[in-house]
């Protein structure tokens, strides 16, 4: 289950992280929270949770002052224009384990925030101190960018600082620039209802017309073979960012042959079959194995084309006269 | 100025059927009439010496489409056999509406079809995304036109092409320099008269209905495509596609030689039914009248359970003296696609047809053999990333497209 406010803080106090505590009755707004520790010196933060359209899940947490478009931070991210909106009220719940109001960096202590990208403002580097909700909204901790930091690093994540307020152009030859910061897995929500979030009007204010089946994220069934190296539970979690993994390749390709040779070897193909079992089996293996092994190696072909192309086109011309 | 080859007028009266790019309606809500609409297009069957010829060309069993007569009728096929034959090789041309996300398996028929020309006959293709053309006629913006583009092109690269022979093209995209050369070309030769007769558009239809035709027209030419074959002005061009797509086809074919390129060949599918039956409408609107390419296990097993209709009789014992109606069942129908293995289907149409085999055993093997395909479809989908897909749809050029 999700860390409570105690267990947070005494996280921190065991990091050795400086922060301030301030109680204060629940707020769900940054204007209510300024009513009670405004006057302290330091940044408010404003948290906002958000989600793009294959259900990877952002939080962005920035200076109360610093204006966030959505628009574009999602094109900087590589989403195209519209690509995030405001992720569900369900998902707070379901994903960072905190109530409405409550969207804070820490929240990501959760193992069910683990694939949760997390923007921060540069901002918070030019202030003494920011306050956050330790998972609670009856509270707000204050500490500097560098505590934050070290219970990031503590927790196993990078702590990424970006300029939200920048506007740089995307195009054919300006790649996003905030692309890395893009989950490598999606979350897929139980009972995930199958229109569009109700709560929020799209971004771009256009709906499809013939069709209102918005499309979760397949229910892909990993194959038993993939070996999940970081132990993610195979629960229709989608495989990270496809590269042209060549042992990866030649495992599944051993497994299916394995997996039909076990089954086609029985006693009584033995008896059947006899000293012609070999024959029989490799003319099996052929007819069914055939389209499946080729299906794959184009998966594969078309990877590693993508994955050339990608670094050729994105290929630094050596300067003339330099060494 | 008439036209030398087949009748183009549309007379709307006697339409008993109806058949274009975009309606399909067959008379009285029953079943279309197959024979008929070829005679009324002037196109041709295919038969058994055109499965041998393509066998013997291309070294392997017919697609299993060929083979069940869902790809039955064309235009020159035998002129595509013979060039190849020479050694003369070819490139296929087909395309996607893209007008919603979500994909059905009828979408797919004619991409498993090509892809599997593609690798039989070791040829490039090019794939038409008609973005604008959905803006025109459909309730969309822009943007979203082009967004659901590159999410079909996703869907299509998962059918299995080859990155190394494949372009995928948006019209929003491409459209421009040499292709639009070619549009102007067709379009000069092409009456407002004769769009009016090929394609029923009337007074109230807006003048980007009536300037559409000559896009999805000039893909049939080489020369659309400077990139991909340069200096190759005659190679010649194969569509494989829906037959409602013919008569864009037809007037590409009247146009050609007066431009003084080659007229396209064809080769075209019957339509897959809806769940509910050849008289009901597969709708992207109604979730329950198709099996969709995102559908679940569940959604599949559920899906055909209730809504497969079905040609059995009302009871066992009534279904066992009398035998399936095969003309009307859907799951046999659907088996008849979807079933690679030719015994087995000829096993269940005997049982089946004669009161056997039950309704339910050949819904459960259909079950079954869409799981398979479906969650391969989804496994390859998931392998497909927007570096790909920009990849394949790059203007760059295919040296290996013949290999």
């Amino acid at each position: 289950m999700g860390h409570s406010k105690q267990q947070l803080l005494a996280l921190l106090q065991e990091l050795q992280i400086e922060f301030s505590q301030y109680e204060h009755p629940v707020v769900l707004t940054v204007e209510a929270q300024a009513k009670y520790v405004g006057n302290e010196g330091g940044g408010l933060s404003k948290n906002l949770f958000l989600k793009d359209k294959k259900n990877r899940f952002y939080i962005v947490s920035s200076l109360a002052d610093t204006k966030v478009d959505l628009k574009v931070l999602s094109q900087r991210l590589g989403l195209g224009k519209g690509g995030v909106r405001m992720a569900p009220e369900e998902a707070l719940g379901e994903i960072l384990q905190v109530p409405l109001g409550c969207v804070t960096p820490f929240a990501l202590v959760n193992e069910s925030a683990r694939d949760v990208s997390l923007l921060l403002d540069q901002g918070f580097k030019t202030q003494e101190h920011c306050f956050f909700h330790p998972l609670s909204n009856d509270m707000s901790i204050s500490l500097n960018a560098n505590g934050l930091d070290k219970f990031l690093k503590s927790i196993g994540r990078e702590p990424s600082y970006v300029d939200l307020e920048a506007n740089p152009a995307v195009g054919k030859d300006q790649p996003p620039d905030l692309a890395s910061l893009v989950p490598s897995s999606s979350i897929v929500l139980p009972d995930q209802p199958e229109k569009q979030t109700s709560s929020q009007a799209p971004i771009d204010g256009n709906h499809v017309s013939a069709d209102n089946k918005s499309k979760v994220v397949p229910a892909v069934k990993p194959s038993s073979n993939e070996k999940n190296t970081k132990g993610k539970p195979a629960n229709n979690i989608p495989p990270s960012r496809p590269f042209a993994d060549v042992d990866k390749f030649v495992e599944e390709i051993m497994h299916k042959t394995s997996t039909l040779l076990h089954s086609q070897i029985k006693e009584e193909t033995i008896k059947q079959h006899g000293e012609q079992l070999g024959t029989v089996l490799s003319d099996n293996l052929r007819k069914n194995l055939g389209s499946d092994l080729k299906n794959l190696a184009m998966i594969f072909k078309n990877t590693a084309y993508t994955e050339g192309f990608h670094a050729g086109t994105h290929h630094q011309p050596k300067r003339i006269g330099s060494s | 100025m008439g036209t030398q080859e087949e009748p183009t007028v549309v007379d709307k009266e006697e339409e008993e059927q109806v058949v274009n790019p975009w309606e399909v309606s067959a008379k009285d809500g029953g079943k279309i009439d197959y024979d008929k609409l070829i005679e009324k297009f002037g196109c041709v069957r295919l038969d058994q010496s055109h499965l041998e010829r393509v066998e013997r060309l291309t070294s392997r069993p017919a697609h299993v489409f060929l083979r069940r007569g869902i790809f039955f009728s064309h235009r020159d096929f035998n002129e595509i056999l013979d060039a190849y034959e020479r050694g003369d090789k070819f490139y296929l041309y087909t395309g996607r509406g893209p007008s919603s996300e979500a994909l059905h398996l009828g979408h797919l028929i004619p991409f498993v079809f090509n892809k599997y020309l593609q690798d039989a006959f070791k040829v490039p293709i090019v794939i038409q995304l008609t973005d604008d053309e959905k803006f025109l006629w459909k309730n969309l913006t822009i943007e979203e036109s082009c967004r659901l583009a590159r999410e079909n092109a996703k869907d299509i690269i998962a059918c299995g092409f080859d990155i190394s022979k494949t372009f995928i093209f948006a019209d929003f995209d491409y459209v421009g320099g040499a292709f639009y050369k070619n549009m102007v070309q067709v379009a000069k030769r092409v009456t407002y008269n004769q769009a009016v007769g090929i394609f029923g558009f009337t007074g109230e239809d807006h003048i980007g209905k009536v300037s559409f035709p000559p896009v999805q027209a000039v893909p049939s030419f080489p020369s659309s495509f400077p990139h991909l074959f340069p200096g190759k002005d005659h190679l010649r061009c194969l569509i494989p596609c829906a037959i409602d797509q013919d008569p864009y086809f037809r007037m590409t074919r009247d146009v050609a030689p007066r431009i003084g390129y080659q007229k396209p060949c064809m080769i075209y599918s019957s339509f897959f039914p809806a769940l509910q039956g050849e008289s009901g409408k597969m709708s992207a609107s109604d979730p329950n009248s198709a099996i969709y390419v995102t559908d679940s296990a569940k959604d599949i097993k559920t899906k055909i359970n209730k809504y497969a209709f079905s040609g059995g009789q009302d009871s066992v014992e009534k279904h066992r003296q009398l035998g399936a109606n095969l003309e009307v069942d859907i799951p046999f129908k659907y088996l008849s696609f979807f079933l690679e293995d030719d015994l087995e289907l000829e096993h269940i149409r005997k049982e089946y047809g004669a009161g056997r085999m039950l309704t339910g055993e050949v819904k459960q093997r259909l079950i079954e053999v869409l799981t398979e395909l479906v969650e391969r479809h989804q496994k390859a989908r998931a392998a497909v990333t927007d570096e790909m897909v920009d990849a394949f749809m790059a203007i760059r050029p295919l040296p290996h497209m013949f290999d």
